[in-house]
C-alpha cells in the first residue's frame, strides 16, 4: 500500500538548482517511489499536483515543501532522515584553514576581494529576480562589471540598475542574461570557443550561442561575447548595456568586428544605436532577428563573409533508419532556448497549426531552475506531444556549454526513442564544450532523430518532412 | 578585454562551478533571502540615487571625528537640566511602561535631588505627573549607561570635537553592584551619589581644567589593543585615564585624602572609562546623522521596555520594537527570571563599532558574556556583513589588524538577517536590586525592516 507524505516547512530555504539536486538524491532512495523537494511556488505546487500530491493551502512561496511518495508508511522515517541528509550534503562547502564564514552579501564578497590579487572581480547574479537588483547594485557601488542571470526583475529596477552603472562606467549583462564570454571566460550558460577577432553583443543568450557554434565550426574565434538582457534596446532601457558593451569591444585591439544580436529594436532606440555604432572604429555588423529578417544562420554567414572566410556546409547527422513518409501533422516545437523558438517559430510561419514552447521562459521558470538545467518539465511534454494524434514532427534544440546539463543526452535519448514520429534535434554546441557535442549528437541519432547544428536548419528540415510549403 | 581575475556568484551554485571549471577562483556568497517582506523596499533603497555618496558622506564624517575629553560639570550647566526634568536611557517613555530598573533609577534621581525625601515616596511623584518630566538623554546630546537617568545636580563628562567645536555629555561611572544605573536607591547609593556630586565632580573639573586634555579617540585605539572592547571591558582604558589625569589631580590643590580617595575609587571602577567610550562613540555617529539617503543606523539605545534605532537618513525618529533578554552569565544566585529585558545607551558602542563589534579584540571577557573565543572571531568578523565599511584607527590585532566593522547598514541587516551583537550588562527586574549578570543581546529584528520602509518611502517621495 503506497503512503503519501506532504510537508510544508515555513522558512527553510534552498535555490531551486539544490532542490533538484535534492530530490533527485531523494528520488534514489529505498521505498521512495517519487519525491519533490521544491520551493512552494504556484507552479511547484502546480507540478506537486499533477504528481498527485495535495499540497496544503497556506503554502507560500516561502515554504519549502517535502512531498514523498512511499511503497509504505514503514519508509517514512528514513526517508526523511534522507532528505536532511541531502539538504545538509548539498549546501556543505569545503572551508579553508581559516574557517571564515562565507559571505553573505556581494559587498562583502568583493570587499573581501579587493585587498588580494585579482581584485577585478566580476559579480555573477543568480538569486531570484526580486533580490537581484540589490545584489547586482553592490557590484555598480564598488565598481564592478556584472552579470545578472537572474529573471523576472521588473523594467523599473533594470533602467535604475543600468542608469547607475553608466554612472560608473560599470557594464551590466541582463538582467535575464544566460550568456556571456569576458575575454575568454565563459559566465552562465557559455560555449567553449577559441579567442578570436569576433566581439558579440548580444540581448538574446541561445541567439548568441548559436552565433558562437556556428562560428567555431567555420574555425573563426570569438574575443568577447557580453550578454545585454533580452530588454535593452527597449523604448524604457534605451540600450544603455548595448552601449557600454560596444564602447569595451571598441577598445579591444582584437576585435575587428563586432555582431550585435537583437530583436528589431524601438525604433528611436534603433537611430541611435546605429549613431553610436557608427561612431565607434571597429565595424558594426547588426544581426537583427525577426520577421521577414535573416536567421541567425544567415547573420552567422554573413559575418564570416565580411571577414574573408568561407562558409561552410553546416553538419547534419542522419539517423540509422531514415524517416518514414509522415501524413501531414503540425510541428511540435519543445524548446529551452528562447530565441531559438523564436527563430523556428518564424520560420515556420503562422497558420500551419504548429506550436512552439521555450520552457525557458518567465512562466515556466518561477520558482525552478532553467530548463537547461532541469529537462523534466520538457521531457513530461515530449511525452505529451509523442502521444498526439495531430503530431508530425517533433522538434527540439540542445543547447551545451558551460553550466547547462552535465549530460543532456542521458535523459533526452531514451525519450526520443520512445517517439514514433520523426525527431529532428538542433544540438547548439561546440566540440569543446564539457558535454563533447559530438558525444551528444551520437546519442541522440543512435535514439533515432535527426541532429543539426543550424536551428535554422532543423526547422526547415521539419517543414519539409511534414510536406509544407516554404 | 581582459579576462576577469575572480568571480564573485550569488545564487546558483552550478553557475560557480562553471567558473570554476574554468580554472577561474570564484567566492560564493551564501546567499539567503532577505527578512520577510522586505524585497520592494530593499531594491527602492538601493536604487535610491542618493544612498552610495550618502553613505560614503556619513561614514566619512563619522570617522573624522576626534573626541576630547575638555571638561567636567554639573548637568544643570552643561546640558541645561532644571530641577524636576530626568534624563533617561534608550527612546522616549513614560513612567507607567517603565521598567523597574528605569523606575528604580529615577527613584534615586529623585530622592539625590532632594524632590522626595525618601526614593519610595517618589513612585507617586512620577505617577501624578506633575512637576517631573522625562526625556532620552540622546535628545540632549548625551548618553547614559543602563538607566542613563541624570539630574541636574549629577557631574558630566563633556566631550568635544575639536574640529567643530561639537559637544556629548555622559554623566560619571558609579561602579559595579548596587548603583543609580542598574536601578538601586539604598541609602549606600545616595551616599556615593552625593560623594561624586561633592567630591569627584569638582577634583576631576580642576584636573581636566588644569592639564592638557584627554585624548579619548587616542586612548580608546590604544585600549582596543589591550583586550578592551570598551563596552563590557574598560579595564586598560580606565588605568590610562589615571595616567593622564594622575598628575593635575594631585596637583589640585585639593585635601590629599580626597585625591587618594578620588584615585582609589576610579581605579577600583574596570568601568570608569565607559562613561567616556560613550559620549565619544555618540560624539562621532552625531556627524553622520540628517543625511538623506544615508542608511547608516546613528543610534541603539534601550530603555529597559523598547529597543530603538535611529538612522542618518530619517531624521530624529525612532523605530522601535520590545528590548530583549540578554543570553549570558548570572551573578551569584540570580538566573534568567531575576534579569530585566535590555537597558541603556551604551549599545552608542556597537554603534560605532567597538563593544560586540570589536570582541575578537578582548578574548579575555568572551566567557564572562558566555562565549568562546572563536566565537568572539566569528562575531567581529560576522559583522564587517552588515557594516558600511571599517575604523583605520581601531583595528583589531588578532584579525590581522582590520579595522572595527563600522557604520551598521539598516539594509545590510535586511538582507542579511544578521543582527547587530551588542554586549551588556543585566540588570535585576525589580526596582532597586542592582546588576544581576551580562552577556549577549541583539535588537529585536523589526525595528529594521520598520527603518528601511520609512527610508523606501523618503526615496519614493524625492523621485
Amino acid at each position: 500500500m503506497t503512503h503519501s507524505h506532504v510537508e510544508l516547512r515555513a522558512g527553510a530555504y534552498a535555490d531551486s538548482v539544490t532542490l533538484l539536486q535534492v530530490s533527485r538524491t531523494v528520488q534514489g532512495l529505498d521505498g521512495v517511489l517519487a519525491a519533490q523537494v521544491a520551493m512552494a511556488t504556484a507552479l511547484n505546487v502546480e507540478v506537486l499536483t499533477e504528481m498527485g500530491f495535495e499540497v496544503p493551502a497556506e503554502a507560500t512561496t516561502n515554504d519549502m515543501v517535502v512531498a514523498l511518495r512511499l511503497d509504505s508508511a514503514d519508509a517514512l522515517t528514513a526517508a526523511l532522515a534522507g532528505v536532511d541528509q541531502a539538504l545538509r550534503d548539498a549546501t556543505r562547502r569545503v572551508e579553508g584553514p581559516t574557517e571564515v564564514a562565507p559571505p553573505r552579501t556581494t559587498a562583502s564578497a568583493l570587499r573581501r576581494s579587493s585587498g588580494t590579487p585579482g581584485h577585478d572581480a566580476v559579480a555573477l547574479v543568480s538569486v531570484p529576480g526580486a533580490s537581484a537588483l540589490v545584489e547586482a547594485m553592490d557590484a555598480v557601488d564598488a565598481g564592478r562589471d556584472v552579470m545578472v542571470f537572474s529573471d523576472n526583475v521588473p523594467v523599473g529596477q533594470e533602467v535604475a540598475l543600468k542608469r547607475a552603472a553608466a554612472e560608473r562606467g560599470v557594464l551590466v549583462m541582463g538582467p535575464d542574461c544566460g550568456t556571456a564570454v569576458v575575454g575568454g571566460l565563459g559566465l552562465g550558460f557559455a560555449n567553449v570557443v577559441a579567442p578570436g577577432p569576433v566581439g558579440i553583443v548580444a540581448a538574446s543568450g541561445t541567439g548568441c550561442q548559436q552565433l558562437l557554434a556556428l562560428l567555431d565550426h567555420a574555425g573563426v574565434g570569438v574575443g568577447s561575447a557580453l550578454g545585454v538582457g533580452g530588454r535593452d534596446l527597449s523604448s524604457e532601457v534605451r540600450g544603455a548595456s548595448t552601449r557600454e558593451a560596444l564602447r569595451r569591444l571598441d577598445e579591444d585591439p582584437s576585435i575587428e568586428l563586432i555582431v550585435v544580436i537583437s530583436k528589431p529594436p524601438a525604433a528611436d532606440v534603433a537611430s541611435d544605436l546605429e549613431e553610436y555604432a557608427a561612431s565607434l572604429s571597429t565595424p558594426v555588423e547588426l544581426a537583427l532577428l525577426g520577421e521577414g529578417r535573416p536567421d541567425l544562420t544567415a547573420a552567422a554567414e554573413s559575418v564570416l563573409r565580411r571577414l574573408g572566410r568561407d562558409v561552410p556546409t553546416w553538419p547534419i547527422a542522419d539517423p540509422p533508419e531514415t524517416f518514414g513518409r509522415v501524413s501531414g501533422g503540425v510541428i511540435r516545437g519543445l524548446f529551452v532556448g528562447g530565441t531559438l523558438k523564436s527563430e523556428a517559430q518564424l520560420i515556420a510561419g503562422t497558420g500551419g497549426g504548429h506550436t512552439f514552447v521555450d520552457f525557458g521562459d518567465d512562466e515556466y521558470t518561477s520558482g525552478r531552475a532553467h530548463p537547461m538545467i532541469d529537462p523534466s518539465l520538457r521531457l513530461e511534454h515530449l511525452a505529451r506531444a509523442a502521444a498526439d494524434p495531430e503530431t508530425g514532427v517533433v522538434l527540439l534544440d540542445v543547447v551545451l556549454g558551460h553550466g547547462a546539463e552535465a549530460d543532456p543526452a542521458a535523459l533526452l535519448a531514451p525519450a526520443v526513442a520512445a517517439v514514433s514520429q520523426p525527431v529532428v534535434v538542433a544540438v547548439v554546441g561546440t566540440d569543446g564544450d564539457p558535454q563533447g557535442r559530438a558525444r551528444q549528437v551520437r546519442a541522440l541519432v543512435d535514439a533515432g532523430a535527426e541532429v543539426h547544428l543550424s536551428n535554422a536548419g532543423a526547422t526547415r528540415r521539419a517543414l519539409e518532412l511534414i510536406g509544407a510549403n516554404q | 578585454m581582459s579576462t576577469p581575475a575572480s568571480v564573485v556568484n550569488v545564487g546558483a551554485d552550478l553557475l560557480a562551478d562553471a567558473v570554476a571549471d574554468q580554472a577561474t577562483p570564484v567566492t560564493r556568497v551564501d546567499w539567503r533571502p532577505p527578512m520577510t517582506g522586505t524585497e520592494d523596499d530593499l531594491a527602492t533603497v538601493a536604487a535610491d540615487p542618493l544612498r552610495r555618496t550618502a553613505n560614503e558622506r556619513a561614514l566619512a564624517a563619522m570617522l573624522d571625528v576626534t573626541a576630547t575629553l575638555v571638561d567636567v560639570a554639573p548637568a544643570s550647566e552643561v546640558v541645561g537640566l532644571r530641577r524636576g526634568e530626568f534624563l533617561h536611557a534608550g527612546p522616549p517613555i513614560a513612567w507607567d511602561r517603565a521598567s523597574g530598573p528605569l523606575r528604580g533609577g529615577l527613584m534615586a534621581g529623585a530622592a539625590l535631588e532632594g524632590l522626595v525625601d525618601d526614593p519610595e515616596d517618589a513612585v507617586a511623584l512620577f505617577e501624578s505627573g506633575s512637576s517631573v518630566t522625562l526625556e532620552p538623554c540622546h535628545h540632549r546630546s548625551a548618553v547614559g549607561p543602563m538607566a542613563g537617568v541624570v539630574t541636574p545636580s549629577m557631574w558630566m563628562f563633556v566631550l568635544e570635537d575639536a574640529a567643530t567645536g561639537r559637544r556629548t555629555y555622559c554623566s560619571l561611572n558609579e561602579g559595579l553592584g548596587k548603583v543609580l544605573r542598574y536601578g538601586a536607591y539604598s541609602p549606600e547609593v545616595l551616599t556615593r551619589l552625593r560623594w561624586m556630586g561633592d567630591v569627584l565632580g569638582p577634583l576631576l573639573q580642576k584636573a581636566v581644567r588644569g592639564s592638557d586634555h584627554v585624548d579619548v579617540t587616542g586612548i580608546l585605539t590604544q585600549m582596543l589593543q589591550m583586550g578592551d572592547e570598551a563596552h563590557n571591558r574598560n579595564r586598560a582604558g580606565t588605568l590610562m585615564l589615571l595616567r593622564d589625569l594622575s598628575p593635575a589631580m594631585v596637583a589640585s590643590g585639593a585635601d590629599t585624602a580626597d585625591v587618594a580617595e578620588a584615585l582609589r575609587f576610579i581605579g577600583g571602577n574596570d568601568h570608569f572609562f565607559l562613561n567616556l567610550a560613550m559620549p565619544a562613540c555618540k560624539l562621532a555617529l552625531d556627524a553622520a546623522r540628517g543625511i538623506d539617503g544615508s542608511t547608516m543606523v546613528v543610534a541603539m539605545a534601550r530603555n529597559g521596555t523598547d529597543f530603538g534605532i535611529q538612522v542618518s537618513g530619517t531624521g530624529d525618529e525612532w523605530f522601535t520594537g520590545p528590548a530583549q533578554l540578554a543570553d549570558g552569565l548570572f551573578l551569584g544566585s540570580y538566573g534568567p527570571d531575576d534579569a530585566n529585558p535590555d537597558i541603556g545607551d551604551s549599545a552608542i558602542t556597537e554603534t560605532a563599532g567597538i563593544g560586540g563589534f570589536a570582541m575578537a579584540t578582548a578574548p579575555a571577557i568572551v566567557r564572562f558574556v558566555g562565549g568562546s573565543v572563536p566565537d568572539a572571531l566569528a562575531t567581529t568578523r560576522r559583522m564587517h556583513e552588515i557594516t558600511l565599511g571599517e575604523n583605520p584607527r581601531w583595528s583589531v590585532p588578532v584579525l590581522e589588524f582590520q579595522g572595527t566593522p563600522t557604520g551598521i547598514d539598516v539594509t545590510r541587516v535586511c538582507r542579511t538577517g544578521i543582527l547587530p551583537q551588542i554586549n551588556t550588562g543585566m540588570a535585576g527586574k525589580v526596582a532597586g536590586v542592582g546588576q544581576v549578570g551580562a552577556g549577549l543581546v541583539t535588537p529585536p529584528a523589526e525595528i529594521f525592516p520598520k527603518a528601511l520602509a520609512r527610508l523606501a518611502e523618503r526615496t519614493r517621495e524625492r523621485a
